[in-house]
């Protein structure tokens, strides 16, 4: 019997360990011999721990799982029964690229990583020119998953042309924005996908030493990377001569010190480099002089982790997915107040509506829904109203929202909007690197202004709209530019949360 | 975790153990915490001498990020999420409980040094919110009657 328990760490806080060991008991109470593998997630957090058994007709479901059901799993008929995991509805309706494993394998067994198609695109990049391998991300659409949505080919493709002694390949493991988690869960549940999309990043930019900058939150994350670099080092993944190809390439885990601004790519690199995770002013961009002043590479998680399906698979196949200029497929975070919480990769396109409702179930409280946050902390609020907005970079722009790292946070309607708008000041003070003004100060007079709102004066929600304004035109990084987006969007869609008629906000 | 007083020799060695590494003052100051629980005074001097730095360009470094502490924390450290998916599910009144209950504010110890609470954006498990973490063990869906029920077992 073999039976599969996730070990991400979403179902261990949800009591896999537990789980883990009553299997063990009952296994030995029983006398039958059961192999207890270890899988990353299928992305259902609400089920977890979803544990699975082999069965000759496929895997089945079961979950959520606790102690007390364990027992049931080796008899017939168990309450938690689910079905083939394959079969159940949230897998179906998924178009699984980057997440094409998660789940399924091993996260630590290269055999089966490499089972399930992992090492075919570094295998066809390491017979191409870098040239080639720029042009076939280019040919993809893909564009970084980390918010800004830039084009991942043209950065690279600035770093290959790029004359320096040393390059880097800097992967941005920074995932602090709230309602995000894919990035631990890929790294968690597959993380020789992030290391390949690494080394083919290194083949096509000529660099040779990549960088994971991972938080200090995620301590599983951080041990589960770190063996998978030392697995892929003793296969030769990664070394002095990439699967053979004469090509060298290597990649060091760094970890993070709670510094929500390092996710910003510069902040980042100053971090890298020992320095305060102090904002640089851009240009010179990083493609140009980046780490330690060299040309570098950075991008998020799930870019990087996208790369090698797109050379297993080829760049057309990838951008057949997709809408407009979002090409390919972004793994919906649905998280908060949701009743089926959990990661879902699509092709972009769906509506806002459908992925709160249909997918995520509406709420956990049963309430009616009254705001989704998308992309953070960062993210403006969207109302019933929007859900029509099919998910895509310039869908939600044209609605003054942005997609970011497609998280989404769903409140029910005992949310207080102003609580949130005020929050949303109060942590960006409480994280502004301090190098620009309308930031570091802005975000403190932001939290001022709205108590003197919430207090009852009307009169400083024209003073708000104009702090909104300046910390948006003024600051250097996302960080103090785009938190008058929760702030405004709070603030226009609940007027009368703020004391304000509607048309007064208008 | 030990909370102890290092000496300079302990401390010289966990530096040099890093100096082959590309801006080694990162990791210099997670294994100097990891080691001892914090990163004491004394070190300072001491990473500036061999990094070339000043010590007051390394306690800048120090001060800017939220993860390192001048002080050992109590013997228990409880990170409470505070961020928005966690808030939609209740979190201020559940850190609002814990802290009550242990009589302490954010960043606090209680006076016997048992249990520290901390703020904590996002472990990442947004999905099952509101989240928590005692030493290195994550908890999902918590309440304040889990997290009670886990400092209970802890001396």
């Amino acid at each position: 019997m073999k039976i599969w328990v996730p070990m991400d760490s979403a179902a261990k806080a949800l009591g896999a360990e537990a789980v883990v060991a009553a299997i063990r008991t009952e296994a030995d109470r029983r006398g039958v011999e059961v192999e207890i593998a270890r899988n990353g997630s299928r992305g259902m957090i609400w089920l977890e721990p979803l544990v699975e058994v082999e069965t000759p007709e496929g895997r089945m479901a079961y979950g959520p799982m606790t102690q007390a059901d364990v027992p049931a799993l080796f008899e017939d008929g168990p309450e938690k029964a689910l079905g083939l995991t394959e079969e159940l509805d949230w897998m179906k309706r998924q178009t699984r690229l980057t997440f094409a494993r998660c789940g399924l394998t091993d996260p630590l067994s290269l055999e089966q990583y490499e089972a399930h198609g992992g090492l075919a695109g570094l295998r066809r990049a390491i017979g191409m020119k870098a040239e080639e391998i720029i042009d076939e991300v280019k040919l993809s659409g893909l564009r970084g998953r980390g918010g800004a949505g830039f084009p991942t080919g043209i950065k690279w493709d600035t770093v290959r042309m790029a004359h320096a002694d040393r390059k880097y390949i800097v992967c941005n493991a920074d995932e602090g924005d709230s309602g995000t988690f894919a990035d631990r869960m890929i790294i968690e549940g597959d993380p020789f996908c992030l290391i390949e999309g690494m080394a083919i990043a290194g083949l096509g930019c000529h660099a040779e030493k990549g960088f994971v900058y991972l938080r200090s939150e995620y301590p599983d994350a951080i041990a589960v990377l770190t063996r998978a670099i030392e697995i892929a080092r003793a296969t030769g993944v990664l070394g002095a001569d990439v699967l053979g190809s004469g090509h060298a390439f290597d990649i060091e885990v760094r970890v993070g010190a709670g510094a929500y601004v390092c996710g910003e790519e510069t902040s980042l690199l100053n971090s890298l480099e020992g320095k305060r995770g102090v904002v640089r002013a851009k240009p010179p961009l990083p493609a140009l002089e980046g780490a330690f002043g060299k040309p570098t590479v950075v991008n998020n998680v799930i870019s990087l982790a996208t790369v090698p399906v797109i050379f297993e698979k080829g760049a057309a196949h990838y951008a057949d997915f997709g809408l407009g200029r979002s090409k390919g497929t972004i793994p919906l975070q649905i998280a908060g107040n949701v009743r089926h919480g959990g990661l879902f990769e699509t092709a972009f396109g769906m509506s806002l509506g459908q992925i709160v409702e249909d997918l995520g179930g509406g709420t956990a409280s049963g309430r009616a829904v009254k705001a989704v946050q998308v992309g953070g902390p960062l993210g403006a609020y969207l109302s019933p109203e929007q859900f029509d907005t099919p998910f895509g970079y310039e869908e939600f722009d044209g609605q003054g929202a942005l997609i970011g790292h497609a998280g989404l946070v769903v409140f029910d309607d005992s949310a207080d909007m102003l609580g949130m708008a005020r929050f949303a000041m109060e942590f960006c003070a409480v994280e502004s690197c301090g190098k620009c003004t309308p930031c570091r100060i802005g975000a403190v007079r932001g939290v001022e202004t709205l108590d003197r709102i919430a207090a009852g004066d009307a009169g400083a929600i024209p003073l708000l709209t104009d702090l909104c304004e300046t910390m948006q035109d003024g600051s250097l990084c996302a960080l103090g530019g785009f938190t008058p987006y929760p702030v405004m969007s709070a603030l226009r869609l609940f007027p009368e949360e703020f004391g304000a008629v509607r048309e007064a906000a208008e | 975790m030990r909370h102890s007083h290092p000496t300079s020799d302990d401390l010289q060695a966990l530096i040099d153990a890093q100096m082959s590494l590309e801006g080694p003052l990162l990791p210099i100051l997670h294994a100097i915490q990891e080691a001892h629980g914090h990163v004491p005074e004394a070190a300072l001097p001491l990473i500036a001498e061999t990094l070339n730095l000043t010590p007051a360009e390394v306690h800048g470094v120090m001060s800017f990020y939220h993860d390192f502490r001048k002080a050992p924390a109590g013997r228990h450290v409880v990170k409470l999420c505070r961020a928005e998916a966690c808030q939609s599910m209740g979190a201020n009144a559940l850190s609002e409980a814990v802290l009550d209950k242990l009589g302490i504010g954010w960043g606090g110890t209680t006076p016997d040094g048992r249990v520290t609470v901390e703020a904590v954006y996002c472990l990442g498990l947004c999905a099952c919110a509101p989240a928590a973490m005692i030493g290195d063990r994550l908890i999902g869906r918590a309440d304040a009657a889990r997290i009670d029920a886990e400092l209970e077992g802890a001396a």
